[in-house]
Order: C-alpha cells, then structure tokens, then sequence
C-alpha cells in the first residue's frame, strides 16, 4: 500500500538529483584532509559544494561550518557562542518557548551546567516570539540570542530580522534555526543581520547525516568536536563528501523551483485546510491565519476531546503518515510544548495533530487524508472515554 | 480479528504475539507505559517497563513485521495499581498488585479502549486457556503448572474474557523460549522479570517506607505480651519469619510467624507455626468468571499466587465467601486472592478480609 506522507516537517524524500550526486561520489576515495591527489579531488567536492550551498542561502563560502545535521550546528552555535562570550563577561543566553528540542536543551543545559544566566521570551497565539519581551531581556552581559527562523509546529514565521538587530544593539550574538525554512521561502543571511543560522539537507531533499552552520568570520565559537582541526578549527572530523554533493544538489533543485513550489504548496495547504474543516467542521486550526506569516507546507489541528496519539494510530493503519508534538525516543508523546506557550490547555495540546507538506505532495494526498479523518476521529473520541 | 498485543519487552509476550500473527490476525503491537519514572536501562531480572523494554517490544515487533506504539497508562496505574498497593500495606493486608494490574489496567482500561478503537480482543503472554464454547468462555489453568497465571486471571469476567486471547496456555515455558529462538526474537535470551514490575530493585519494604514513613509499633504475643518492637507493619506478611528481630527467644524455643497486623494499634501479633493453621477463610468483592456458583459448592480454592490448589466448601452469598477448607494451610495473608477452581476451570475469585483457624 502507498503511504499516504504528510509529514515532510519531519523529513522529506531525496529528490533524484541529490541520489545521483551521492552515488556518483560514493565511489571515489579520499580524506578532504588528505594532501595527495586523492585527497584533493575529494576536498574539490566539498568545496563546490560548500561554495554552491553558501550562495544559495546568502552566505560567503567561509561563513559556512558543516556539521552532521541541524541538531548538531544548532549545539554548536548555542555552546560555541556562549563558551566564547563567558570570556568577555557575558553569561545570558536568551531564547524562545516555541524552539526545537536541539535548541532548548542546549540552551537548558547551559543554564543547569554551566551557569548561564537563562531567559525564554514568551509567545502570542499564533506562535510568534514576543519581541517586547526580548527587548526587555537583553542586556549587556547577553551573550547570545537564539530565535527559530519558522516554526516546525505550527508554521510561524518569526521576526529575524528585528531579533537580529536588537541583540546587535547590545552587543549580543543572534542565531537563528532555520531548518524549516532553508529550502522553501527565500533565506537571505546576508540580509538577515544574523550572526550565525542553521540547517540540515534532509529537511529539503538532500541526505540524513548533513548540515550547515553559517556563521560569521569574525566570530569566536568554542568547538563541541576537537580533532583534526577540520571546518575552521571549530568542527574536527573527517568531512561526507558524497553527503555534501547531495546537500548542495538537493538545494540546488529547491532554489531553482522554490519561488513556484512555495505557490503551489501554499495553494495545497490552502486545499488540505479546507478538506479537513470540511471533513470534520469541529477541527480547530493553530497557527497564523495569514499566508504571510508562515511556512508554506505547515498545517496543525486540535481535535477536541480526543487524544491525537489515538487519531494518529488509525491514521497510521489508513495508510497516512502525521505528527504529534515532539515525541520523545521511548515513543510515547508529550504535549506540544509549542502549543502551550501559545496558550493552549494540556488537553487541547493532546488534542492536535501536524500535517506537513512537501515536494512530492499532491491533491490526492489531502483527499485520502480528509477521507480518512471522519472515522478515525469518531473512533478516537470513543477511546477518550478510556485513559 | 482485530488483535492489540500487549507487548512488555519479555519474552512471553512476544511469543504471544507472534502466534497471533501466524494464526491470520491483524495484530498491532503495545508496549504498555506504566512507569512514570522509567529507567533506561533493565537493571538485572527486576522491574518492567524501561525504556530498554520498550525498545525490546519495538524491536520483537519489527520482525514480526506489526506496526508497533507505547501508550501511556503511567497516570491510571500510578492511580489504580501503585496506590491501591501502598494503601493496602497501610490497613495491614498483603495486596496482589498484578491482578489490580489485570483488574484496572490490562483487561479495562487498555481493553475498552482497544475496543473504542476497532480492535477485537487483547492478545497477551499470560499463561492461561481460554475455551469458547456457544455461550461463553471459559477460564483454565495453563499446561505448564509451574507458570499458570490464571490466579492473577480470576477477575476477569465474560466480557472481559470474551475479548482475552492467551495463545501460550498450551505450551511449556521451556519450549516458549526455543520457540522464540527459533523465531529469530533476540528476547529469547532475555531473564523473566520477577516480583513487582514497579520496584524495580526489589525492596518492597524501602519502598513502602518512603511513602508510609517509619511507623514503629509493638510485636506481641498471642496472648498480648510484648516481645519486641517493628519499624513498620508494611514490612511484614502473615506466615513472615524474617526479620522480626525478637530478643528474646519463645518459651517453646521454636521458631514465630507473623500471625496477624492490626493497622490501627500498629501492632504484629507473633506465634508458633500452628498457629498459622487456617481452615476457614472470609472473603468479599466476589467477582464470576462465568455463572454465579449457587449457594453452597464444593471445589478447590487457591490463595496464593503459585500456591497449590485445596479442596474447600465454599457458601455463596451477596456480600462474600465463606470458605472452609479441607485441610488446614499456612500463611493466608488478607487482602490477597481466594480464586475458585473447578478441576482446572477458574469459576471467580474474591478478596481475603478474614480467616480463622
């Protein structure tokens, strides 16, 4: 049976193009480190792709650190930023409740081991970072101010470029998660005035295993990986070169597609939004109403009374995959933490569900999902009554 | 059928589940989280639930080729199972946690909420047969003598019953674990979790005291003398020898056992071992696996866990049981489980309040 995907939030397949670069270059050997002609002609690729990569996202070549993934560039903007900033006074880190896990431990962790001064600024309803509070907590012992660039929840978009220039003004550092959005609305960091953005290949077609940390010249960051001294001294190990070629050929194909895929998904999230009201009317929307506010391909759903675990199993068994909130490795789900800060009750958090589009989306998609949805939901609303 | 198998990281389980794919079902895998603190990793035979068990389950699950989820009953459990059995240590009685377990848990809250969701029964690893007839079902001792679980069973009811599927009754625990080696289950390997899945180091006394406190009291005699002192009655059980520290030996020089606790004075009554002898056992909260026994029957009853089966007299009414046994056993502790047995078939079961000599 085909799967029915929708949560390309998640992941999303490898387009071809990025497939057939990975192939290609799994044969070849050579450490990127390494000063013979093999070695070379394996750095060459990375190179290319890191120079491929750096200009698609408005970034110059030396601003761009490769890491394993986004959770790893979003450790090391986080820990590498304050490391260096404790050497100069400043031990405040700032960030929002709506961020992903890879940001908030961090972040959490730095507060409970390494006393770093640690303050959350609040979120509205739609899920958009409340900028009066970031004013009011930064400082000039901030060292660092993390805001996600769109949020994988519910889809909103967050004012970067305010964020960036208010950290600037007291001579903190920003950083933004852009994971979600890398790939699928324009993401200039050039023009952002941020001093350091993550994201990861597998979130726009490219391979597991790859990301990248775009951060500025200038800057310090402690490294998390010591080593061989690889990516500016700042992340030691020996570089995936077939996983670079495929990151930069699956941005690639996104760059040169985004400005019509971003239309058409807006347009299929539009459709799905409408299909589910209209399978089940009670179905409760979270997230910004305007399109302007966020990502393209983010839908999220309360359905009152019932647990979304329940609706997500049977889901399962129609043959669709979606989300709940961040699920932690033993399987089971917690509330959405992002919905709780936007002011949503336990239950109500319980209660929703993440629809994501992608690439590979299509109107059949959200049909088989509205067709799905009556029956699972009457039946989950019938298990609510049971635990 | 429909088939949710309850899935807890052991081997049992995972048998169980694989017999209900072969036999053509449409099963789903559970690992059941029960746990609101669960440890990584299992520490030695003790303890369930970790998250080492549920990653034991997933993986039993993938070469089944079942889809597979963990739902959390940790809230209800800690309600309905842990609190039941800290409550009952503190009146004095001896609960059975893993038949509340079976009660609250397994065979209701995750049935019916099974069924709300299309499934047709509840597949798990218990050793036990069940027997379909026309109109009902019917609740036996497994096989293998030495794991039947169908003590811990004796609550379930028709309805429950009609929704219970336990495909290891027939078959000997020895040749369960070859089975699942051969079935390419790396659980084949994995130790049996004894004593209580929620104490997960064994030691039901420290436990008991981090929520009860230490609550010292008297430990008389049988005529009321004391003789020593205790640091807690949820430490003991009736028929309990260890650990009762008395100074000074008993005028018989023979050995004393907890006879009874009365929670409200706090006080352990001691004595000889025939002391313990008891014939005649109250019980209340009877509950029917199938029909109501008529007023007066003649059976065999079984009041411990793995205790062996006594021919007894049992009268019926409302409230309770009056049993009388046949022969005199030791050691029955209130609170635990009288069950029922006609030859093999499990009739009903209900709770110790009293027994008497």
């Amino acid at each position: 049976m085909r799967r029915i995907y929708l949560d390309h939030a998640a992941t999303t397949p490898m387009v071809p193009e990025a497939v057939e670069a990975m192939t290609r270059e799994l044969t070849r050997v050579g450490n990127a480190s390494s000063l013979h002609a093999s070695g070379r002609s394996a750095r060459r690729v990375v190179e290319e792709s890191r120079e491929a990569i750096a200009a698609q996202v408005g970034a110059s070549p030396a601003e761009l650190i490769f890491t394993s993934g986004g959770t790893e560039a979003d450790n090391l903007a986080i820990k590498g930023a304050f490391w260096a900033g404790t050497e100069v006074g400043r031990q405040r880190v700032i960030t929002s409740m709506l961020e992903h896990h890879a940001v908030l431990d961090s972040v959490a962790w730095l507060g409970s081991s390494a006393s770093a001064k640690v303050s959350y600024i609040p979120a509205d309803s739609a899920g958009r970072a409340d900028l009066s509070a970031l004013s009011e907590a930064v400082d000039s012992e901030t060292a660092l101010v993390s805001v996600m660039w769109g949020n994988n929840e519910v889809g909103t978009l967050q004012p970067v470029r305010e964020i960036a220039a208010t950290a600037a003004q007291h001579g903190a550092i920003s950083h933004s998660d852009a994971v979600q959005a890398v790939g699928h609305i324009e993401v200039d960091f050039a023009g952002s005035g941020l001093d350091m953005l993550s994201f990861t290949a597998h979130k726009l077609g490219g391979p597991y295993g790859i990301g990248a940390l775009l951060a500025r010249r200038e800057l310090r960051l402690a490294p998390i990986l010591h080593g061989g001294g690889q990516e500016r001294e700042v992340r030691s190990g020996t570089l995936d070169v077939a996983a670079a070629a495929g990151f930069a050929a699956a941005l690639e194909v996104a760059t040169k597609k985004r400005a019509e895929e971003e239309r058409r998904i807006r347009e299929l999230r539009t459709d799905l939004v409408n299909s589910v009201l209209a399978a089940v009317p009670w179905a409760v929307g979270y997230g910004p109403t305007a399109e302007g506010d966020r990502l393209p391909g983010i839908a999220n759903f309360g359905f009152p009374g019932c647990s979304a675990d329940a609706i997500l199993m049977l889901l399962d068994a129609a043959g669709i995959d979606c989300s709940t909130g961040a699920a932690c490795s033993a399987g089971v789900s917690q509330p959405s933490h992002v919905l709780l800060a936007m002011g949503c009750s336990e239950a109500d958090a319980r209660s929703a569900l993440r629809f994501s589009l992608g690439h590979s989306s299509t109107r059949a998609d959200v049909a088989a999902l509205a067709g799905a949805l009556p029956e699972a939901v009457q039946r989950a609303k019938a298990a609510a009554a049971f635990a | 059928m429909k088939v949710l198998a309850a899935m807890s990281g052991g081997v049992d389980s995972a048998v169980a589940a694989a017999r209900a794919v072969d036999a053509g079902h449409d099963v789903t895998g559970v690992h059941l989280a029960l746990s609101k603190n669960p440890q990584t990793y299992r520490s030695g035979a003790r303890g369930c639930c970790s998250k080492e068990d549920a990653h034991d389950a997933r993986r039993a699950a993938d070469i089944l080729g079942i889809p597979f989820y963990v739902w959390d009953l940790s809230d209800r459990f800690a309600a309905e199972v842990v609190n039941d059995f800290v409550a009952e240590y503190a009146a004095g009685r001896t609960p059975n946690p893993c038949l509340r377990c079976n009660e609250k848990i397994k065979f209701s809250a995750v049935l019916d909420r099974s069924v709300a969701l299309g499934f047709d029964a509840v597949c798990t690893g218990h050793y036990a047969q069940l027997l379909r007839n026309a109109d009902d079902v019917e609740l036996h001792r497994a096989i293998d003598v030495g794991k039947d679980q169908s003590y811990v069973l004796g609550v379930l009811n028709q309805d429950q019953l009609r929704r219970s599927y336990f495909p290891l009754g027939a078959t000997l625990k020895a040749d369960v674990r070859s089975e699942a080696r051969n079935r390419g289950l790396a659980v084949a390997e994995k130790p049996d979790s004894h004593d209580i899945c929620f104490i997960a180091n064994g030691d039901t006394a420290g436990f008991l005291e981090q929520r009860l406190g230490h609550r010292p009291g008297d430990i008389v005699d049988i005529t009321g003398t004391k003789v020593g002192d205790h640091a807690g009655s949820h430490r003991f059980t009736v028929g309990q020898r260890r650990g009762l520290r008395l100074g000074t030996p008993a005028p018989d020089g023979r050995p004393r056992f907890v006879l009874a606790i009365a929670p409200k004075t706090n006080t352990i009554t001691v004595g000889p071992r025939d002391a313990l002898a008891v014939r005649g056992i109250s019980a209340i909260r009877p509950t029917w696996t199938a029909q109501r026994l008529a007023t007066e029957w003649s059976g065999e009853v079984q009041v411990r866990a793995h205790g062996h089966p006594i021919a007894a007299t049992v009268w019926v009414a409302d409230e309770g049981l009056e049993i009388v046994l046949e022969s005199a056993t030791a050691g029955v502790a209130p609170g635990q489980a009288v069950v029922v047995y006609d030859g093999s078939r499990v009739v009903g079961s209900a709770t110790i309040t009293a027994t008497q000599a």
